[in-house]
């Protein structure tokens, strides 16, 4: 394999300017810039300015293969990644077919593979076909050639507490993870967006805080009873930040993550009737924000999770009623980190690097992502230019679909390179 | 005016004007035998209605032909709708079409401002006739017509509304409305009925019909719209009926002026009293009747009036060419 040579790149811990030599997919050499020993063939990156960080992992993406291929293909999606900066990601199990067997996240997983831009990690179904009615073959799953690590019913909770404590207790023996989608479904009927002032007024039917915070606080507890290892996904409430800080000081094995989309817009967004600011959990109020941004400055939150939920114009422009849930995240989430984190104050380098990185890789189990920038760890890296702006343009992302609410934003940092296991996936906004 | 599609955020000028052209226009049309009046002649009024209605599509669909528009009504049970066409693709249809105006009842909050958006670049107008749980505007401005008839006018006025504020449409607009045209409103509903955050609404809120409806000019019934609701809201309709029902009992606490209404329709017997809805003091026969003029009023300054004519243009417009029907 050829070598790269990263020179002048700023390191995310220390800042300090360094040439990096990156060969046979490891980082080779760290060393001043100009010191190092590079041969000739090595391929020059110039990074003056940039800072280098280890690869983003994102938990939670919906790439929409086998199933709605119109929407968003497993190759379409490793592109958006790439360019995002990601190195891997986890694929969730809400396709057409369900990946609730073997043989789907196999197929996931070995198209992933062939894409080879970035590890696509197949989520696997808790229960089957989603339905919350009886466990799905975890442990298949979890020892076919895919390894799944984390299973979820993403886009549907396991409400029923018997299956969830079940789900938990059987995942111990597989050493995997559970993600729960927490959401009561008995109090979120017909729930179009966050319960509050400004949903009533224009006559939404309310998605209460309570039902995501109730469903959390009964998880932690089971995890806890079964000595489990919960993931709670896309928290979006402060309520949530309390009830996790809690479960967390009584030594419970949880982890969560939150959206970008939840760390920058709020409920403000539904007047404008447009449903590409529709998510699930809905866009909350500012409080919740500002405890979100606070619990992921301080760790009760551990990482950064897109949902990149790609999906057809037609699903998109409709009444609010009729559009399905969910936004692009992919190429935007560094982004909206700098943005909601980094430029406050709350987030460095380093916490970046955590929350976008090495939490969640820790979190899934992945041995060679989200590793320290030092000799001999997998080069999974990528390359931020922090003072570089950009605009915002759905059409132009690399996936099939377009809806972003952030279109015609312009939004600070630009990612320059991604090297997954030292091979260039995208340079300056191009796949190589 | 280019669109009605809420009664949030109406200037209380434009409001003002569309009840003085309704006023107007039902003095024009009082006592004649033929009641045409010649002013949207050549344009096309389209309703547009996902939901069952009798009284707002008929309401609609008299004006618009007491004004000589074309009007062309469209229930999506017998259109493409049926066929699984897009709430879009069947705005973009009719705007082809030729519609000047569409007229559109549907059950998801905020379908009106979505098809006011798709047909942005067309020039067709949008009345919102009732779009889920959010706003219905022309009802609002027939209850205030209705109102000022009868009490003479707003300012300062005390208006309880009763019941189901939660799942209504009506409430939201005359909240309002009502507001911007100087009155206070009380909403009265048990808990469960009552939106989150209504604090924050220009209102006062209690839960106590008794003590309220002594020192209110008028009381606004809704009705319970037990359609919309996934759970238990309240015990039982007697339990409903006891506690928030305006019964002839509760009637005599009312002050000799007040007037009652009702948007309808009506569940006699746990909402209202039936001898409460026929009573003098009832005024939902009226409210209905207002409703032609308001929406003819409303239907003026969307297809005829110039956005900066008051009513008293307006009026001339429809004495003008009232004596050509």
């Amino acid at each position: 394999m050829s070598e790269i040579l990263i020179t002048g790149a700023r390191l995310y811990g220390t800042g300090d300017p360094v040439d990096v030599l990156v060969a046979d997919g490891h980082i080779a050499e760290i060393a001043a810039v100009g010191a190092t020993a590079a041969p000739k063939s090595a391929r020059l990156l110039r990074a003056q300015g940039r800072v280098l960080l280890p690869g983003f992992v994102d938990l939670h993406t919906h790439l929409r293969e086998p199933g709605r291929e119109d929407t968003e293909t497993i190759e379409t999606g490793s592109a958006a990644a790439a360019l995002g900066g990601y190195t891997a990601v986890f694929a969730m199990a809400n396709t057409d077919p369900v990946a609730d067997n073997a043989v789907v996240v196999e197929h996931v997983w070995r198209r992933g593979r062939e894409v080879g831009l970035v590890d696509v990690h197949p989520v696997g179904a808790v229960t089957v076909g989603l339905a919350g009615e009886r466990l799905a073959e975890l442990g298949t799953m979890a020892k076919s050639a895919a390894g799944v690590r984390m299973f979820s019913d993403d886009g549907h909770c396991v409400s029923d507490p018997l299956l969830m404590r079940r789900a938990l207790e059987y995942s111990t023996a597989l050493d995997v993870v559970v993600a729960q989608h927490a959401e009561e479904p008995r109090l979120t009927v017909g729930a179009q967006a966050h319960e509050g002032e400004r949903a009533s007024r224009l006559g939404y039917a309310g998605w209460p805080s309570s039902a995501e915070e109730t469903i959390v606080a009964r998880d932690c507890l089971l995890a806890r009873h079964a000595g489990a290892r919960l993931h709670v996904c896309h928290v979006s409430t402060s309520g949530t930040v309390d009830v996790l800080s809690w479960a967390k000081e009584l030594g419970t094995d949880v982890s969560a993550e939150v959206t970008p989309h939840h760390l920058l817009l709020t409920d403000e967004r539904l007047a404008t009737y447009d449903p590409v600011n529709k998510v699930n959990p809905p866009l909350r109020a500012e409080r919740d924000v500002l405890a979100l941004r606070r619990a992921l400055a301080d760790g009760v939150l551990d990482c950064v999770a897109t949902d990149h939920a790609p999906h057809a114009p037609q699903d998109k422009d409709s009444e609010w009623a009729a559009a399905r849930p969910g936004m692009l995240g992919l190429q935007t989430a560094l982004s909206i980190v700098v943005e909601t984190m980094l430029r406050p104050g709350l987030l460095d380098w380093r916490g970046v690097a955590r929350v976008m990185s090495e939490r969640p890789a820790e979190i899934a189990g992945l041995p060679d992502q989200g590793r320290p920038l030092a000799q001999g760890e997998p080069a999974n890296l990528v390359l931020v230019d922090p003072d570089a702006e950009w605009t915002v343009r759905g059409g132009e992302l690399a996936s099939i679909a377009a809806n972003t609410p952030y279109e015609g934003m312009r939004l600070p940092a630009v990612v320059s390179a991604t090297l997954l296991r030292g091979r260039l996936t995208s340079l300056e906004g191009k796949i190589v | 005016m280019r669109h009605l599609l809420g009664t949030e955020g109406l200037d209380v000028d434009i409001a003002t004007a569309v009840l003085d052209t309704a006023d107007e226009l039902k003095r024009t049309l009082l006592g004649r035998e033929v009641r045409k009046l010649p002013t949207l002649r050549g344009r096309t009024v389209v309703s547009l209605f996902y939901e069952n209605s009798t009284r707002t599509r008929v309401s609609f669909e008299i004006a618009g032909k007491w004004m000589s528009a074309d009007v062309v009504n469209v229930s999506a049970s017998s259109s493409s709708v049926g066929k699984g066409e897009s709430l879009r693709d069947t705005a973009l249809t009719l705007a082809a079409a030729g519609a000047d105006c569409v007229v559109v009842r549907h059950p998801a909050s905020g379908a009106a401002h979505r098809l006011a958006g798709w047909l942005e670049d067309n020039g067709t107008s949008v009345v919102n006739a009732g779009d889920g749980t959010h706003e219905h505007p022309t009802q609002a401005l027939l209850d205030a017509a209705t109102l000022r008839e009868r009490l003479g006018g707003l300012a300062g006025r005390r208006v309880a509304i009763v019941g189901d504020v939660l799942h209504s449409r009506v409430a939201r607009s005359n909240v309002h409305l009502l507001t911007t045209l100087g009155a206070e409103v009380v909403l009265i509903a048990p808990p469960t009925l009552l939106p989150v955050g209504v604090g924050a609404w220009p209102v006062t809120v209690s839960h106590d019909l008794d003590a309220e409806l002594p020192a209110v000019d008028a009381v606004m019934m809704l009705r319970v719209q037990a359609e919309r609701m996934h759970g238990g809201f309240f015990p039982s309709a007697r339990e409903y009926s006891i506690a928030y029902g305006l019964s002839e009992a509760r009637q005599r606490l009312l002050s000799e002026h007040a007037v009652v209404l009702h948007p309808g329709p009506m569940l006699r017997g746990m909402e209202i009293a039936s001898s409460v809805a026929d009573a003098a003091s009832a005024a939902i026969t009226e409210q209905v009747r207002n409703g032609v003029h308001v929406r003819m009023a409303v239907l003026y300054h969307l297809l005829a009036g110039d956005n900066t004519a008051g009513a008293a243009d307006a009026a001339t417009a429809t004495r003008t060419h009232g004596g050509e029907a």
